[in-house]
């Protein structure tokens, strides 16, 4: 029998039905690659054996996520577990209860196992700011794995993780997934509830999965999409099956090519490994239709303005009073709060709520918070025409191949040019995928590309059938490559 | 839009975040070139432009006016930095 940590949940499951192996002998197996791999890949801030394995010995495997174990973010609640959002703001903290996700993921058999790292609060593109540890890109340990679900997307690369959930602000799904060589999907806003996944930028965030398939991920939304009373901005819509479309081709499928993502500046063998991959496409039958999306170039500027002044008003919550870290001794409560922030947020985190403040502050509102509003409009406008020509676009999802740990961290615009392709997506509220499309050859290591689809609002099905024809046709070679990555 | 003139100590107060010196100079340049990065958006015209604030247009969720259960009391406090009688204790807020 092959290493069913080398499955993916799909294959996961034909052996449990087969009898080749139990919900209980999987959790073992993957326990002892982690043990293996990652004091190399640092994904995993903690996990709880104990209680998988519990939560395996009673696990129903013909629900439709029965026994399989799925590593979560650290911005995700998980009843009595850890959940410090990488920041030393919330060491110590225990969640009071669960996230709708994992309630969701609970009632169809799958078992929430381990705690993933991240940048601090989601804000950061190569988890270099989290609190606690680095996590490295297993295809190349000294390059960063993305972020901010870097330790998700790493994990699923690293096989110690047949998939994760992530959350995605401005990339934060996609672009790691593209860096590691494995499939993240952000829904579609409204789509899946963000009830436990504490708030960076409101009407930004959304909770998907990555896995090391389309169909994976087809399966995890199947569970986890849905309106829920307790987030308001979660939609009310029919039942869908995600996995409908899979198993399809391209016939017919009008695909958008946007210029604006084949920038000057942009890693030549990225685009090179794109537009390959766009051929292939082609070869698939898909009709290729060159469009515009002519305010991108803006995305970056506005989202740094939106993002950072929700994430001023949601980290307002950090207080030192009901939960998180406390100054000692303070002299008054003005002092009480300026120190407990201070000692608590990371640069970052810090960077940004001055930011979000600034842009929020009287005198300065209309001039950038009310304008990039504005602008926000113009992009989802951009959208909504070119998904009057075409059924989904398609395009990088990163301009760069994984950089070097330390490479960027004290330039924080150039990390923010790192998000470039995938922060419009958030502003429009549609939704889209990062496929494995090749591999570049660099420093004697082999680095993943990412090929994205993105589809417009609550058109996951298609956007999933189509991601999962591309990825037949021989990014899955990416995926399940065996001879990488590995401990070293 | 007008040219950047944050001050980031003074921003940071607002934020109630005690800033070091190092970090006060260093957030000063970082956060000043983000905003010359942000200037770009002059280049556009949107005075006709309606703002957009969320990308779904969900407006007015209501339900039912019902009390429901939320978390225990114990289940509440348990993350506390500082509780005692089953209260969260605070810092003294009124001389």
């Amino acid at each position: 029998m092959s290493n069913p940590t080398d499955l993916t949940i799909s294959g996961l499951q034909d052996g449990y039905r087969s009898g080749a192996f139990t919900p209980v002998d999987v959790l073992r197996a993957l326990d002892e690659r982690i043990t293996a791999v990652d004091p190399v890949v640092g994904a995993y801030l903690s996990r709880d054996f104990e209680s998988a394995i519990a939560a395996a010995e009673k696990a129903d495997i013909n629900l439709p996520l029965g026994g399989v174990p799925i590593g979560i973010k650290d911005a995700i609640n998980v009843l009595g577990e850890s959940c410090t959002c990488a920041s030393r703001m919330l060491e110590g903290f225990r969640s009071p209860y669960d996230a709708t996700v994992i309630s969701r993921l609970r009632a169809a058999g799958a078992i929430p196992f381990g705690r993933m790292n991240m940048d601090e609060f989601a804000m950061g593109s190569s988890t270099e700011n989290s609190a606690w540890q680095k996590t490295r890109n297993p295809w190349d340990p000294s390059r960063i794995p993305g972020g901010s679900s870097g330790g998700s997307a790493a994990a699923v690369a690293a096989r110690e993780a047949f998939a994760t959930l992530g959350s995605d602000t401005g990339g934060s799904i996609r672009q790691p997934a593209s860096l590691c060589g494995v499939v993240g999907l952000k829904p579609s806003y409204g789509r899946v509830s963000r009830y436990g996944l504490v708030a960076f930028a409101s009407s930004l965030d959304q909770i998907g999965p990555i896995a090391r398939s389309t169909r994976d991920c087809a399966s995890i939304l199947n569970v986890i999409a849905g309106k829920d009373a307790h987030d308001s901005t979660s939609l009310d819509l029919p039942a869908e099956d995600f996995t409908a479309r899979l198993g399809g081709d391209l016939k017919g499928v009008k695909l958008g090519i946007p210029k604006e993502y084949f920038v000057d500046g942009m890693d030549q063998r990225v685009r090179e490994s794109v537009q390959n991959a766009i051929r292939k496409c082609e070869q698939l039958g898909a009709e290729l239709v060159d469009i515009s999306l002519p305010h991108t170039s803006y995305a970056v500027g506005v989202y740094y303005i939106i993002a950072t002044a929700e994430a001023s008003a949601n980290l307002a919550r950090f207080d030192g009073v009901r939960y998180g870290h406390r100054a000692k001794n303070p002299k008054d409560l003005l002092d009480h709060y300026m120190r407990s922030r201070e000692e608590g947020f990371g640069s970052e985190v810090k960077r940004r709520i001055i930011l979000g403040t600034y842009v929020l502050s009287s005198g300065y509102y209309d001039a950038y918070y009310l304008k990039a509003q504005k602008v926000r409009t113009l992009i989802r406008r951009d959208f909504t025409e070119a998904f009057e020509k075409v059924d989904a676009i398609v395009c990088p999802t990163s301009p760069d191949l994984a950089f070097k740990l330390g490479e960027r961290v004290d330039d924080p615009l150039r990390m923010y040019l790192a998000d470039i392709f995938t922060i419009a997506t958030n502003l429009a509220g549609i939704c889209g995928i990062s496929v494995p499309c090749g591999l570049v050859e660099e420093d004697g290591k082999s680095l993943p590309v990412g090929l994205q689809f993105l589809g417009k609002a609550l058109d996951e099905t298609r956007l999933l059938g189509i991601a999962d024809a591309f990825e037949r046709t021989g990014s899955g070679n990416i995926l399940t490559r065996s001879d990488l990555p590995r401990p070293a | 839009m007008s040219s950047p003139n944050l001050d980031v100590r003074d921003v940071a107060r607002l934020a109630r975040i005690e800033l070091t010196d190092d970090e006060a100079a260093t957030f000063q340049s970082q956060l000043g070139r983000v905003l010359e990065y942000v200037e770009q958006l002059n280049a556009l015209d949107v005075s006709s432009v309606e703002p957009t604030a969320h990308a779904n247009p969900v407006f007015n969720v209501l339900r039912a006016d019902e009390a429901r259960p939320g978390l225990e009391r114990s289940a509440a406090l348990a993350n506390a930095p500082h509780a005692a009688n089953n209260l969260v204790v605070v810092t003294k807020v009124i001389e």
